[in-house]
């Protein structure tokens, strides 16, 4: 549970995005793209869910923004310090497989999570047209990393301060309105996410998203992490965490996921990391 | 005998009720010594007892109370250990009201429950249990040189895991169990608050195996972190599995996806495992509602109210939490001792309630569970009057935080994982009832797992007879 490599990616007005390399063999051994891993920075830390970026066979890669008390502790750790806990791989791997066409969206810190389904899915022999979107250049993470996996890349900032001005969703439709693909991956805020379903539903494409809905054991014991999919409920830890983004109702998952907003900033003001 | 005065049953001192409601501290002291004598010469040393028969592990528990009025506290101690590995765990989450103590013939019949007439054989044995732990008494080793070169992998440390790894050790067997959370203990921490199992008599039976050579990894999910065969390829001779029952179940009602609906599993994971009652010093949070119920007429569903209540009133609030439960006081499944506590500390009870759909606002946050009210009927197959809805008697509570205690289903993350493993119906994992070998050769199982939900004493009960099934099987090999 030692990390081994740090590196900021990303410090935009002090909030950053950072990669870690931890010791891991337990996790490492079985992971597979799609798959997360559950955390804690000490013993009275929270469990968070993150996806598995990289593997080796005794080391895993992880990326998070610094944005609670959780994140921002463990942005503190450096090389040579110990996570408290690290358990996976968890969640149903993604299904990779030859689709022909394949679109991947990646918003904000969710590019951490499409990078390692974009590269499965050009090595499983598709085309891969990548869409990138961050609010402004200083949060845009892994361009060169996910431009080495895709044959084809859109990157849009929402103010344009880098490459094209716009959302991730501009640069789906025009895509899907000139070809056919089959099928679109996506990650990222809830809001892009649900944008992502509305556009690709009016062409019929198959679409898969990873949700980030809150967990505690990130086994299956709890139900926090509950969402509901074609009106069935559904452990997004279990279950997921992919799920046809078609399908999901994203009006409940997006206030189960503000259930903890108070205590969050009552938390970080307390610790004032920032 | 018969014109022996008939003496009155020791009530155990516990701590005041009003005081207790607002902390996280073991409500029920236990016998003194004094307490304990007292109480163990009301035993009648029947010629033909019922009380070891009605124990699912079969302790001696004549003979041990015996040996505890005659002051030898260390024979009555090793009796126990005998048949159960963890006295002090048992003395104090026993339902002994449905088991020992039920079959008492000093109490009273016609209840499903023993009356307080009979022998309070859960506190003689904490009593015992917490003495060995004081003076670290320990039984004696049965090492046998063939099976030293033996190793067992045991998943999950719950009740049946933890017996399981604490029977096989004593012949010497190397033992290593694997669990998924971050700590040991299985439900005994996740779901037993603290004030019912103080942590550190928890991590003194865990402490114990450990020191007799058990090995623990925690963080590690077999069926995720590695498959159930890969074990085998690892060394090991044979497994246990003790996976738990761990899945929530909900009703299945409108409404259930709000916030602030709580599985009875998540809210006790993150009060007890994640120690929310210490936010925040501990980081995860939990909410408190000013209107909580609670649903589920259980262990768990008191546990569950009784932390509510405590959190209640440790934020500054009016204590206001209500257990809502289908049947009425009688038929409610939980320990006897847990109803009357959670009454003391003010958690209310509202019997005979259907829930049927929960109300929310703008905002995602329940407001309301609406219900329609009950009468009992005939009995059902479990012996107990089936609750018949009333039609028309519809009406609303308050609630801004509900926590669904229903029952336990069972957890597939291994099960699914493992195909060749055979489950019934509810997923459970199909057995050997003799052996408790599973369809897999040299894996065993027990606890919830296989039985479903049931008690920490029934599961310890299977996870001994599987850990005799492994010696047998070991020995074969």
């Amino acid at each position: 549970m030692k990390i081994l490599e740090k590196e900021v990616l990303s410090d935009y007005q002090g909030t950053r995005v950072v990669r870690m390399k931890v010791f891991a063999p337990h996790v490492a051994a079985k992971a597979r793209p799609g798959q997360f891993v559950t955390l804690m920075v000490s013993e009275e830390g929270e469990r968070i869910p993150l996806t598995i970026v990289e593997r080796d066979s005794e080391c895993i890669k992880i990326i998070f923004q610094e944005a609670g008390l959780t994140t921002k502790l463990l942005g503190k750790l450096n090389i040579g310090d110990s996570l408290y806990a690290i358990a996976g791989p968890l969640g149903h791997p993604t299904e990779i497989k030859n689709y022909g066409k394949v679109i991947i969206v990646g918003g904000g810190v969710g590019i951490a999570e499409i990078y390692p389904v974009a590269r499965a899915f050009k090595e499983a022999g598709n085309h891969v047209t990548t869409i990138l979107g961050a609010r402004t250049k200083g949060l845009l993470i892994l361009e060169k990393e996910l431009k080495g996996v895709s044959n084809e890349i859109h990157v849009l900032t929402d103010d344009g301060s880098y490459s094209r001005k716009g959302f991730t969703t501009d640069a789906l439709d025009e895509l899907l309105s000139k070809d056919k693909y089959g099928m679109v991956y996506s990650v990222g805020p809830i809001p892009m996410m649900k944008r992502v379903a509305q556009v690709t539903k009016k062409y019929g494409t198959f679409t898969i998203v990873s949700l980030n809905a809150i967990m505690v054991d990130a086994t299956g014991m709890c139900g926090c992490c509950r969402v509901t999919v074609d009106g069935k409920t559904k452990f997004s830890c279990v279950d997921g965490p992919e799920f046809p983004a078609q399908a999901v109702d994203w009006d409940e998952l997006t206030k189960r996921n503000r259930v903890y907003e108070q205590k969050e900033k009552h938390l970080c003001n307390l610790n004032k990391i920032l | 005998m018969a014109n022996q005065k008939k003496k009155e049953p020791v009530k155990v001192k516990e701590q005041d009720a009003l005081k207790r409601s607002a902390n996280f501290e073991e409500v029920v002291f236990g016998y003194s010594e004094d307490e304990a004598l007292k109480e163990s010469v009301r035993c009648l040393q029947c010629r033909a007892p019922n009380c070891i028969a009605g124990c699912p592990v079969g302790i001696d528990i004549k003979k041990f109370i015996l040996q505890l009025t005659q002051k030898d506290y260390k024979g009555a101690y090793l009796t126990i250990r005998e048949k159960n590995s963890f006295p002090s765990i048992c003395g104090r989450v026993c339902p002994a009201e449905y088991q020992c103590r039920l079959v008492c013939v000093l109490s009273k019949k016609g209840l499903p429950y023993a009356s307080e007439e009979s022998i309070n054989v859960h506190f003689l044995e904490r009593f015992i249990g917490d003495f060995g732990m004081k003076q670290g008494l320990e039984v004696e080793k049965r090492l046998e040189e063939k099976f030293s070169k033996f190793k067992v992998a045991v998943v999950g440390s719950g009740p049946a895991g933890l017996c399981c790894s604490g029977e096989l050790s004593r012949l010497g067997i190397k033992v290593v169990i694997f669990e998924a959370l971050h700590k040991t203990g299985g439900v005994l921490r996740y779901g037993i608050p603290p004030f019912r199992m103080p942590r550190d008599v928890l991590d003194f039976e865990i402490n114990y195996l450990k020191k007799h050579g058990v090995e623990i990894i925690p963080n590690y999910i077999v069926g995720k972190s590695s498959a159930l065969e890969d074990l085998f390829v690892q060394g090991f001779d044979a497994v246990f599995l003790g996976l738990g029952a761990g899945v929530p179940g909900f009703l299945g009602i409108k409404g259930e996806n709000l916030c602030n609906v709580y599985s009875a599993n998540e809210f006790l994971t993150r009060v007890n495992l994640m120690s929310a009652y210490k936010f925040p010093e501990a980081h995860t949070p939990v909410n408190i509602g000013e209107h909580i119920l609670v649903i589920g007429g259980g262990n768990t569903a008191m546990d569950a109210a009784r932390c509510a209540l405590r959190l209640q009133k440790m934020s500054g609030m009016v204590p206001n939490t209500t257990i809502i439960y289908r049947r009425t006081e009688v038929e409610m499944p939980a320990r006897r001792l847990e109803i009357e506590h959670a009454k003391e500390e003010g958690v209310k009870f509202r019997f005979l309630v259907q829930p049927q759909e929960y109300v929310g606002d703008e905002a995602g946050l329940v407001k309301k569970l609406k219900s329609l009210e009950c009468r009992l009927g005939e009995p059902d197959q479990s012996g107990r009057r089936r609750p018949v809805v009333i039609e028309g008697s519809d009406f609303e509570l308050d609630c801004d935080l509900a926590i669904i205690a229903i029952g336990l289903e069972a957890n597939q993350v291994l099960t699914s994982a493992t195909p060749q493993l055979k489950t019934d119906k509810y997923h459970d994992v199909v057995v050997d009832p003799e052996t408790m070998e599973t369809s897999v050769k040299g894996v065993f199982a027990g606890g919830d797992i296989v039985g479903g939900e049931g008690t920490v004493i029934e599961a310890m009960g299977m996870a001994k007879k599987a850990a005799k099934g492994i010696i047998d099987y070991l020995t074969r090999k």
